[in-house]
């Protein structure tokens, strides 16, 4: 039989980082997150339990906006609601400055429900219903064009509106990474952007005010994105020569890696993941090599996974241990994929509440579905757990809160854990009348 | 060719000194190296892909172009004459 096929890859490593040398034992313990006693969460809020730290929600903001700023004169950060749209959340990136990046129906509201008003949205994804299209338009939102049908949908959308309407295009192109997304928006070297751009100017209902590139996610190459905006640079030039359009905002989207392991990574973060200053630098020379000092365009950022992902933690508890039939230890926790969506890509950071003894030795962490898929982690290093102990898996910031179902079992509550160390649910635990309000019994069934 | 000049693992972890840069590879690149190194053609190495994976020849041969591609990015690789 022949073997499963990976898609070859090759990925630079940053060997200047490889000294870093701290035990991961002493690492494995955490007792508190934000000072608050990790016992005393699961205690007041129960097992599993998310909780975000506010703190590092800001900081990381914080951080990655003066990185940009400090590289580049003009760049908008726009919060993408799918890696996290709990209210809390978006409303503290809000607060901080950004934008929202939305691309359904559904975050629209969303968006506009926590109060962003229309021209603080930019409108990305590969449908947008009609109905919702018209409101983006109506209200300002900036968006991003994804397909030809979709600019059929904008130039009826004018017509009826009698304005003509100023839109982003999304466009796919070869910047040197894999796996290559090729299925948002229009192609660059194959010319489609071009003729678009023609079909666009012979209509006279649009005009194309912004180009949008969002790669892919987790991507570890910084000069992919010095690729991505010096393409998008001479892009824009050439629009704005051809068709009299003013190209006012670069997006970059999202993509940037967060201090996960992927699957396949087999380095520890710290040394197989470049800083994010890199990439700042990487975008910020294109640019700036790339225009006139009187004409920076904007530079849009969508950073999803980067922001969020570290500042979001899950307490779980072991709830039953047994041995396999190959005699590893398995232990079986209270969350699993219904909840760790993102375990299927990632390697999670375990640590422990409390100090344990007895040597390391291989695990498997199951979750408490009765389903094959539901691992945690195949292969852990961790002292024999007693059962009941609390085991905190980071980061989990990111998509895990928007990507996780109900399946089989209720989601558990979210916490936040403020500036000033106090705890508030930012989202409640599912019962059972929130499961079944949707659900209608026929007649003949009662 | 600096292909052979290349230290390699077989956990695919590749050293190379004259730049003092490093790379980890899949199991698939890694197969693609060692072949290249045997100084097997794209086309050869794009045929014996297909025979040992789960894949048609002719997807082998645009991810091998692909991968060559990072290669020849990289300074790892050049297409021969
Ligand atoms: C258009 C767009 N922008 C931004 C993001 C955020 O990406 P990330 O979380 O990798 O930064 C995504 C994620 O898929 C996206 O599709």
């Amino acid at each position: 039989m022949k073997k499963p096929y990976q898609k070859p890859s090759i990925i630079k490593l940053r060997v200047g980082l490889l000294r870093d040398k701290k035990s991961g034992l002493l690492r494995m313990v955490r007792r508190e997150i934000d000072g608050v006693p990790v016992k005393d969460l699961v205690r007041k809020f129960g097992s599993p339990l998310f909780v975000f730290s506010e703190k590092r929600l800001r900081d990381q903001f914080r951080y990655l906006r003066r990185l940009f700023e400090s590289h580049y004169p003009r760049v908008e950060f726009s919060w993408s609601y799918k890696t996290n749209y709990l209210d809390a959340i978006c409303r503290i990136f809000h607060q901080e400055g950004a934008s929202a990046e939305v691309v359904s129906d559904f975050e629209y509201h969303k968006a506009r429900r926590l109060g962003v008003p229309g021209e603080n949205i930019i409108f990305n994804g590969p449908y947008k219903p009609r109905e919702i299209l018209k409101q983006a338009v109506l209200e300002g939102a900036r968006i991003n064009v994804d397909s030809m049908d979709e600019i059929l949908d904008l130039e009826e959308i004018a017509r009826e509106t009698g304005q003509k309407i100023r839109i982003g295009l999304r466009i796919n192109m070869d910047t040197g990474i894999y796996p290559r997304w090729d299925r948002f928006g229009f192609n660059l070297e194959s010319g489609e952007v071009l003729s678009v751009a023609r079909r666009i100017a012979a209509g006279d209902r649009l005009e194309v005010m912004g180009l949008h590139c969002h790669q892919g996610t987790f991507i570890l190459d910084p000069e992919a994105y010095a690729r991505a905006a010096e393409k998008l640079l001479r892009l824009a030039r050439k629009l704005e020569e051809e068709f009299g359009w003013n190209i006012e905002y670069l997006d970059l989207g999202g993509g940037f890696p967060s201090r996960s392991r992927p699957k396949g990574l087999y380095l520890p973060p710290e040394v197989g993941i470049p800083p994010l200053s890199e990439y700042a630098e990487r975008i910020a020379r294109s640019l700036l090599l790339g225009t006139m000092a009187r004409d920076y365009p904007l530079l849009v950022l969508e950073i999803g996974r980067a922001l969020v992902d570290e500042a979001g933690f899950l307490i779980t508890t072991v709830r039953s241990t047994k041995r396999l039939a190959d005699g590893r230890r398995a232990h079986i926790l209270d969350a699993g994929v219904n909840l760790l969506f993102t375990a299927f890509w990632y390697h999670f950071r375990i640590e422990i509440e409390r100090e344990l003894p007895g040597p390391p030795e291989p695990c498997t962490l199951y979750g408490p579905l009765c389903m094959n898929i539901d691992v945690v982690e195949e292969n852990a290093w961790l002292p024999p757990l007693p059962r009941g102990t609390h085991l905190i898996l980071s980061p989990v910031g990111a998509y895990n809160l928007t990507q996780w179902m109900q399946f089989i079992t209720y989601r558990p509550r979210v916490v936040l854990i403020g500036e000033s160390g106090q705890v508030e649910v930012i989202r409640e635990a599912e019962t059972l009348e929130d499961v079944v309000r949707r659900e209608r019994l026929p007649e003949h069934l009662r | 060719m600096k292909l052979r000049r290349l230290a390699i693992n077989e956990e695919g972890f590749i050293f190379d000194p004259e730049t003092g840069n490093s790379y980890t590879v899949n199991e698939t690149g890694l197969f693609i190296l060692e072949k290249l190194r045997q100084g097997l053609s794209p086309e050869e190495i794009a045929r014996l892909l297909s025979q040992e994976y789960d894949i048609s020849p002719e997807e082998a041969r645009r991810d091998l172009e692909d991968f060559l591609e990072v290669l020849v990015r990289y300074g790892l690789w050049k297409e021969p004459k």
